[in-house]
């Protein structure tokens, strides 16, 4: 009995000290499912990257906002010429990177001579593709000629791979990440945590935070118990079969967001019978996109008829163009000569969308005739077998890249899938810079992707935060991986 | 003994080049490319390769074991691709959680079998004795990671007494770190001991069948004594086989409480290299585990004659 008191006496006293330290609260701690590999944002593709350092330690010419939007960021304004070539950038003037030395233009001209150098390894070595020259007007101002006019560029510069790194700590970014931010890089306990605390002399809007711990916690299971003993103070990115334990406790938040992921059901386009255009949408048909949100998405995600996150300005609603249609899929498969249906290969990479989406998409096309043999694969063999040597029939996969419907008029991408007309859509896409102009090649491309049935287009996978009811500021949506945290504060 | 000693060192020797070249070749042969894995779905295959140049990726695979074993040998074990560090640095790291977690949950499973095979095997088939094998064979039926969280909601969600999980790091303070280290112990500790107690309780009674306990307590040794001086000691061989075994578990075998804990263990260093086709630091880690497992097999041999007198005189 008096153990059993002591113990109380101890749990009230654990609170009571936790209560009171809340009051004018600076720090918090988040938790991340994967430990990004480095902190190099301008030398790897991993997310995990960005969301430790995108905005925080890292900033770019321009920056994504929290619902997609450029916005202006160490480029405090800029022009371009009206032939759409010529981008000059007006830089902040008094910034200074987190080792003390200045920024300026010469480190703009350093920064993306460097991304799109011949040696390279920057893993969206595409977005600087368009960019011919870049020259030092003067310290605060630089110039950038393009190649052709390229009406994405200042979404492009706004991009976690094209942020600001200065000659003299560029090789040294994977430890040691010296950036423009409001947060600098303090330490980092390799599979366990990174801490970030509050730089010096920060030129741009104050922070709230003093200090931000992102700590690693690969497992779903551990996350609801790390929130409720108050560890961990906000994971931004949740599993979503997770949520029930916490929606309805009052001192957490649970919030809904959309992402730049299309789910789709991946088809190689040039394995028959796939190559039919029936066989194809056939499938198309045979999906209930409703049963596969819920089933692996805990019935968050939303529903997408292309490739287009229904949060992007450019989306267009496709969701219409195959209902749920049994007999219609049948009839479609009869004309391809089908009737008795087919077999087939689905590989599966890790996530639990995939693996939970495969079950029921490979029940759903048994109903038409198709009878699928999953495959599970590691994410490794994945990019391996599937992507890099095409070596499949049907896969699951989230595009995460925002904005990335041109994957489609890539040459020798995955998808097998080859269409001159859509190929002359994204080229003219890429050298148009009118917005009302942009919208319309961006619904047509939409549009062919439906009618060809290139893939099998799911829903968008939904971004699901959890954090401490207090807790203000962070983003809703990720349009781009991101943890930003410039306007994240406690209320008290 | 030099000659026996002499005999096994050579053999351990010759099974870790062996353990080398088979835990090389095998992951090599694994699907996967390491450069394609950083660089993501939207890097080109140009890009890709030059990446594979620069991590020498590209080499003869006879040149790669060769270097690769010939670092070994100079106690170099190699940089790994995606953290650009030297494996070495990692593991002292990872080992910084793992040895002393694998220590305690050893000591802890130890202390709890040993009492309860004892308490066990002197009241075979009494009430006691069946409680406590019912006790045992809970132990290791119930999944540890079940038991993990539940650990974690009882003295961490409702009491507070210690964190969630998660690892401070030794320069927090040595009690900070003990607190992060003893939920997950006790969750390892429990299989391991339940199957000890197990262990030590049939060893027990086989031993103390043995006409010489029967001549022991004929000549009016006191049952305590005939356990504790001529059973136990007796029994302990397939007790420290066992031991030797937990602790090379222990030390790497532990990924799923890793998890549980979110603890920057051996366990989820390898794990992870392996999901991201780490090569080297798989390679170097399973190598250096295989090192392990030979030394405290040594060992364990070793004990047996420190326990056993008659080994010490047969070669």
């Amino acid at each position: 009995m008096k153990f059993w008191r002591t113990l109380l006496a101890a749990a009230v006293l654990a609170f009571a000290s936790a209560a009171s330290a809340s009051a004018a609260r600076t720090d918090l701690v988040i938790g991340i499912p994967l430990e990004p590999p480095h902190l190099d944002p301008t030398a790897g593709a991993a997310a995990a990257i960005r969301e430790v350092t995108y905005a925080n330690v890292f900033q770019g010419l321009t920056r994504i906002g929290p619902n997609g939007e450029v916005l202006p960021d160490l480029a405090e304004s800029w022009t371009i010429s009206d032939d759409g070539k010529v981008y000059t950038f007006k830089l902040h003037t008094g910034v200074k990177f987190h080792d003390g030395t200045d920024f300026s233009a010469e480190d703009v001209k350093f920064s993306l001579d460097r991304a799109r150098a011949e040696n390279s390894i920057n893993a969206q070595k595409q977005l600087f593709a368009a960019i011919d020259k870049v020259e030092v007007v003067d310290p605060a101002t630089v110039k950038v000629t393009l190649a052709h006019p390229q009406g994405s560029f200042l979404y492009n510069m706004g991009w976690g791979d094209a942020v600001m790194v200065s000659p003299k700590s560029a090789d040294t970014n994977k430890e040691k990440p010296i950036g423009t931010g409001p947060f600098k890089f303090d330490s980092w306990a390799k599979g366990s945590s990174i801490t970030l605390v509050k730089a010096d002399h920060y030129w741009g809007a104050p922070v709230f935070l003093e200090k931000v711990e992102f700590r690693v916690v690969p497992d779903a299971a551990a996350a609801v118990p790390a929130l409720l003993s108050g560890d961990i103070q906000a994971f931004p990115f949740f599993d979503p079969d997770s949520v029930a334990q916490i929606k309805d406790d009052p001192r957490f938040k649970v919030v809904v967001g959309a992402t730049e992921g299309e789910t789709i059901l991946s088809i190689n386009n040039k394995k028959p019978p796939f190559d039919k255009l029936q066989v194809r949408q056939a499938i198309s048909y045979a999906l209930d996109r409703k049963a596969i949100i819920d089933g692996a998405s805990a019935g968050l995600g939303l529903p997408i008829g292309s490739h287009m996150s229904p949060a992007n300005k450019y989306y267009v609603d496709l969701t219409g163009r195959y209902p749920h249609d049994v007999a219609k899929a049948k009839e479609l498969l009869k004309e391809a000569g089908l009737e008795n249906g087919f077999k087939a290969t689905l590989k599966l990479p890790p996530t639990s969308y995939a693996r939970l989406g495969g079950e029921i998409i490979a029940s759903q096309l048994r109903d038409v005739g198709i009878n699928l043999e999953i495959i599970p694969v590691e994410w490794a063999q994945w990019l391996d077998q599937v992507f890099t040597k095409k070596d499949y029939d049907l896969t699951i996969v989230s595009h995460t890249e925002p904005n990335d419907i041109d994957i489609y008029a890539r040459k020798d991408y995955y998808f097998n899938y080859d269409n001159p007309a859509f190929n002359k859509v994204i080229a003219d896409l890429e050298l148009t810079s009118d917005e009302a102009k942009r919208k319309e090649l961006y619904a047509q491309a939409q549009k062919i992707l439906a009618d060809d049935a290139v893939v099998g287009f799911l829903y968008e996978l939904p971004k699901v935060g959890v954090w401490d009811a207090k807790l203000q500021g962070l983003w809703e949506n990720a349009p781009i991986p991101a943890n930003d945290l410039t306007k994240v504060k406690w209320s008290d | 003994m030099t000659a026996y000693l002499l005999k096994r060192l050579a053999i351990s020797v010759v099974t870790l080049a062996l353990a080398s070249m088979v835990v090389f070749a095998v992951l090599e042969i694994l699907p996967g490319d390491p450069a394609r894995l950083m660089l993501g779905m939207n890097a080109s295959a140009d890009q890709v390769e030059l990446l594979r140049n620069q991590m020498g990726l590209n080499a003869p695979l006879v040149w790669r074991y060769l270097h690769w074993a010939g670092g070994l040998l100079n106690l170099d074990l190699g940089r790994s691709y995606t953290y650009s560090v030297p494996v070495i640095d990692l593991v002292r790291e990872r080992l910084a959680v793992s040895l002393p977690l694998a220590l305690i949950a050893l000591a802890l499973s130890t202390i709890i079998a040993i009492p309860i095979g004892l308490f066990s095997a002197s009241r075979r088939g009494r009430a006691g004795d069946t409680i406590a094998m019912g006790a045992a064979q809970l132990g290791v039926a119930v999944p540890n990671f079940w038991f993990a969280l539940m650990l974690i909601y009882v003295f961490a969600v409702w009491l507070r007494l210690v964190p969630a999980g998660g690892f401070s790091g030794w320069g927090a303070g040595v009690w900070q770190a003990l607190k992060s280290l003893l939920l997950p112990a006790v969750a390892l500790a429990l299989p391991q001991a339940a199957i000890l107690a197990r262990v030590t309780r049939s060893a027990l009674i086989e031993v103390l069948n043995e006409d010489y306990i029967r001549t022991a307590r004929a000549k009016g040794l006191p049952y305590r004594t005939v356990l504790w001086r001529h059973a136990l000691r007796n029994a302990m061989i397939p007790v420290l086989t066992i031991l030797g075994l937990q602790f090379a578990f222990l030390l790497a075998g532990t990924i799923i409480i890793e998890n549980v804990f979110y603890l920057p263990g051996l366990g989820r260093l390898v794990f992870q290299a392996i999901t991201q086709r780490d090569l080297i630091v798989v390679e170097s880690v399973v190598m250096l585990l295989v090192a392990a497992v030979i030394a405290v097999n040594l060992i364990v041999d070793l004990s047996y004659a420190v326990v056993d007198p008659r080994l010490r005189s047969r070669q």
